[in-house]
């Protein structure tokens, strides 16, 4: 017995590796923590029907940003031990097995667990408050999102300590990914890891799509829609049209590992180049997908900080359409080796030079705004104005690399890591860290500490080019990404050790960041106006934190900066006349079926990738009494009373300053 | 009453309802959203489209669609799936006419319609292996079976709810959330009657052809 | 629960009638017997074949949109049309550009 117990313990676990066994302690004493503090302070019934069941955007917003810092963390880590270890010539300190886990895991979370809930996490807090409304189209489903992305996570992240991590690269090519040269649980954990979050993914694209068309205030036509609702509305468009190819992809490519189909197998008849040609399908659009947020926070913060109109509204609104559609046309620049003819890579060259354009135009709009206006320098602005020289770089490399002749010579090189790193983190990173500094005090009630922030921010900022520039002259030099390490003779070692004290300093910068946030917790000074920054927009109307119901009685709007006009009237003393008197708010009630139906499709997850099928089918039909039993209840919302709103609203104005 | 502004919000000022409801009618909204679902669906089926006609000459010296298909059933199920679209079509109608026992009897006629199509493609599937063509024959056949059972689990899954929804309206009646959950189903019928249509022209038709 | 009549103008206005719901029955139903009749007494090969199958396919399907689904009775603006068709062009470039990078590959073939 004890034997038995022993041999299933040795595969279950990953065991042998001194790194993991310290993941392994580190992660015990904080789960014990974490249950021990909850439990002394006799918080679980809070935990439960404050954030658990909470069908709020704003507490699904703040949920979703702490996990994408948690999984910052992680890939930041994951990051960190790669250019560790290639920070000399024949360094030993991870093996090629677990070099390769590690970037896989690196890409998969830093895209999926990481850019993506912070992503969602900024559109559940601040999408509603700027069009006026009071939560999103679908509460529930919102809620729901949230756990299954939550699931998908752990999920994957479990792969470290149970069952050994996916090593296949973050979009999993066969034939490695396949079931003859990748037979452990790994590669079912990211499968599943990812379906699950992705289903997640899909379902908020259609809610906020839906929320931006039909639920803004009155008066708000879509064309004075402020630009940030803008950019969700056109990475959301996109969202709806590629998550639905991941999802079949990843399924296939389950079937060719579960039931010994023949997809994408080199034998049987399968062609392991339609997943590579089916996962850029949706691979492509994802990365604009991510991006197209940023550029909408960066237009918010360039307005607000040069205190100017948006220059190009028009030219944003359809530059962002064009992208999220042009999107779709571009996926082959990422298999130009693969041999499709000079029709085919022509075709797709020619569009993703074509894509560089509204990119352009948007940089140029940035640009008029700030000419002329009076800018000041906070840390969001900080972000924005470190963002355009980042991203135009990164943005140009990117028209080398879609160059389909000079591509031969680039692809999979560090050329190309660099030149999505500085996309990725010079649009992404920067934009949801602009977007997060900005909309702190909307979220919390205070301002981050400034002076730490522009610490972070510089450090970052040198650290970053520190690490990513010298990686262009290596692919240049002939380093092809994912090696796990090189010879002296290559001449290759100065640069990389560069590198690595780059990606140093980032990481000095993210300790910073924790601290900041911590430090003005700590002397936190309340901010009493709800409009710290003088913004324009809606969400700068109302008290922060926004009040459960967000809008005591929703703003009637006539112009593009809604809220920066009316201040100019009130400032001229023609103020809008009495407020509209109070009604009863109708509003969703919590509940606890999105976070159930999400464990058991954990459970169900975790089945398939050990093959346990009496788990699977457990989880599977737990999910549908899960849906059986929302579909059942017709009890789902309630009013707020007029009394109870002048209780909050009162509550909120009376506390001394 | 709703009206509709230039931008297309839709306001809602019900001047008997004590409560002022700010949304839109929430249930053109779980219409709309449910639409955007389908549209969803429609590239998930696309995918498969896509891997099915690029992978289906990949036989791998297995049997081809001319040897396994037998159309008579297969064209038998085409018509059943098409007679019950229109079904819930006449589900719908009754429902606007406030009719209750009409609308669940032809609820009932299209879900039985629809059990029909499955035990027929259950049948079909069974009868392929029995004839030594699985989903690891080839990779023709994995395209084949991934992309015809999807639709067949699409209409099982619509199955169990349109009985979870026949139970109710025969708990609640015919309210706007019940209406709205009839409009949306009879939606989601319509849609897979289209997606076999193109199953059936793609796969079989062209298949045998 | 009368109070809701009527503030849906979407659902309101699209629900048809028995005579649309008759009609698009019975195109369907010719519109599945003229591609079976082609197929099995072999009036047309190759691509003739294919592109009038097609052509019955995407009729059909455009009499279920319109019969079935009410499609043109959408009110304004017509979002439903808009992703309808933005997912149809989107679905063509799945298809389309899988058929042309994949089945003219010039390595594989």
């Amino acid at each position: 017995m004890w034997e038995k117990v022993k041999s299933f313990a040795s595969d279950f676990f990953v065991t042998g590796d001194p790194l993991i066994y310290g993941a392994d302690v580190s992660i015990v004493l904080a789960a014990i923590s974490i249950v021990f503090v909850m439990t002394y302070f006799k918080k679980w019934g809070w935990l439960w029907r404050e954030w658990l069941t909470s069908v709020d955007h704003k507490k699904i917003g703040i949920m979703y940003i702490l996990a994408s810092f948690l999984m910052l963390f992680r890939g930041g880590v994951d990051a960190l031990l790669m250019r560790a270890q290639l920070v000399v010539p024949e360094m030993e300190f991870l093996t090629p097995d677990h070099y390769n886990q590690i970037f896989t895991t690196h890409g998969v979370i830093m895209i999926l667990f990481m850019a993506m809930p912070f992503m969602f996490g900024l559109f559940n807090v601040i999408v509603p408050l700027q069009i006026g409304a009071r939560d999103v189209a679908f509460p529930f489903l919102n809620a729901l999102s949230f756990w299954l992305f939550f699931s998908g996570a752990m999920l994957f992240n479990l792969s470290f300590v149970i069952g050994g991590s996916p090593d296949a690269g973050w979009l999993a090519y066969p034939p490695y990914s396949g079931l003859m040269h990748n037979p452990g649980p790994g590669q079912d954990f990211y499968i599943w890891g990812i379906q699950i979050s992705g289903i997640g993914s899909l379902m908020t694209g259609i809610n906020f799509i839906v929320t931006i068309l039909k639920m803004r205030a009155p008066g708000m036509k879509l064309m004075k829609m402020p630009m940030f609702p803008w950019s969700v509305l056109s990475s959301c468009i996109a969202i709806i049209f590629s998550f639905p190819i991941l999802t079949a992809t990843l399924a296939l490519l389950f079937l060719d590992r579960y039931a010994g189909a023949h997809f994408f197998t080199l034998d049987g008849g399968g062609n392991p180049m339609m997943y590579i040609n089916l996962i850029w399908m949706w691979g492509h659009p994802e990365v604009y997908i991510i991006v197209l947020p940023a550029f909408g926070i960066f237009s918010e913060i360039v307005s607000t900080f040069a205190k100017k109109k948006l220059f190009g509204y028009k030219s944003m609104v359809y530059a962002m359409m064009i992208i999220s559609i042009l999107s779709f046309l571009v996926w082959a620049h990422h298999f130009f080796t693969m041999g499709s003819g000079a029709d085919v890579n022509a075709f797709f060259a020619l569009t993703t030079m074509l894509i560089a354009i509204p990119t352009g135009a948007k940089v140029f709009n940035w640009l008029f705004t700030m000419f002329r206006g009076k800018i000041t320098f906070e840390t969001p602005m900080l972000w924005t104005i470190g963002f355009i020289p980042c991203f135009v770089t990164g943005g140009m490399t990117g028209v080398l690399l879609s160059v389909a002749p000079a591509d031969f010579q680039f692809h999979n090189s560090y050329f190309l890591v660099a030149h999505f790193h500085h996309v990725i983190i010079g649009g992404v990173v920067f934009g949801y860290f602009a977007g997060l500094y900005y909309w702190w005090p909307k979220l919390f009630g205070f301002k981050l500490h400034e002076r730490i922030g522009k610490w972070a921010f510089w450090l970052w900022n040198i650290g970053f080019y520190l690490c990513f520039m010298p990686q262009y002259a290596l692919g240049l030099m002939g380093m092809t990404r994912r090696v796990a390490t090189y010879g002296w003779d290559k001449g290759w070692w100065e640069m990389n050790l560069v590198s690595t004290i780059g990606a140093g300093l980032m990481g000095i910068a993210f300790v910073v960041q924790v601290w900041q946030i911590v430090y003005s917790v700590k002397h936190l000074r309340k901010d009493r106006t709800g409009d710290p920054w003088n913004g324009r927009t809606l969400e700068w109307s109302i008290p922060s934190p926004a009040p459960l119901y967000n809008f005591a009685t929703l703003p009637q709007v006539t112009a593009q900066d809604e809220w920066w006009e009316e201040k100019l009237l009130r400032d001229n003393g023609q103020s809008s006349s009495v407020p509209p008197a109070l009604e009863p708010i109708h509003m969703p009630k919590n509940s606890g079926i999105p976070f159930v139906m999400s464990m058991f499709w954990f459970a169900a997850g975790f089945g398939f990738v050990f093959q346990w099928l009496w788990l699977i089918i457990a989880g599977l039909v737990g999910v549908a009494v899960c849906m059986l039993v929302h579909s059942f209840n017709y009890d789902n919302d309630y009013y707020i009373s007029v009394d109870e709103i002048k209780r909050t609203e009162a509550a909120i104005r009376e506390v001394p300053n | 009453m709703a009206e509709h502004n230039g931008s297309g919000h839709a306001y809602h000022t019900e001047s008997h309802s004590a409560a002022h409801d700010n949304h839109p009618d929430p249930e053109e909204l779980r219409t709309f959203g449910f639409w955007i679902y389908l549209m969803t669906d429609v590239i998930l089926f696309g995918t498969l489209f896509a891997a099915y006609i690029v992978l289906r000459g990949n036989t791998n010296g297995g049997p081809g669609p001319e040897e396994l298909f037998q159309m008579g059933g297969i064209i038998t199920s085409t018509f059943i799936l098409l007679t019950s679209s229109f079904t819930s079509g006449l589900a719908v109608l009754a429902m606007h006419k406030g009719n209750r026992q009409a609308l669940m009897g032809w609820l009932s006629v299209t879900a039985l319609l629809g059990a029909t199509f499955i035990v027929l493609e259950v049948r079909e599937f069974i009868h392929l292996v029995h004839e030594g063509a699985t989903i690891g024959t080839s990779a023709f056949l994995s395209a084949f079976f991934t992309l015809v059972g999807t639709h067949g689990l699409h209409v099982s899954l619509g199955l169990v709810w349109m009985i979870a929804l026949i139970i109710q309206l025969a708990k609640h009646g015919i309210t706007p959330v019940t209406k709205r959950k009839v409009n949306v189903i009879s939606l989601f019928w319509h849609f897979l009657d289209v997606i076999w249509i193109f199953v059936f022209t793609i796969v079989y038709l062209m298949g045998v052809s | 629960m009368t109070q809701h009549e009527g503030t849906n103008p979407q659902a309101a206005g699209l629900h048809g009638s028995l005579k649309s719901y008759t009609l698009g029955f019975l195109f369907s139903i010719v519109l599945t017997i003229i591609p079976v009749a082609i197929v099995m007494n072999g009036w047309l090969e190759g691509a003739a074949s294919s592109i009038v199958l097609m052509m019955a396919a995407v009729l059909q399907l455009v009499v279920q949109l319109i019969f079935f689904m009410h499609l043109r009775e959408e009110k304004k603006p017509r979002y439903n049309l808009v992703t309808l068709i933005l997912g149809l062009v989107i679905l063509l470039v799945i298809v389309l550009g899988s058929m042309w990078i994949m089945l003219y590959n010039t390595v594989a073939t």
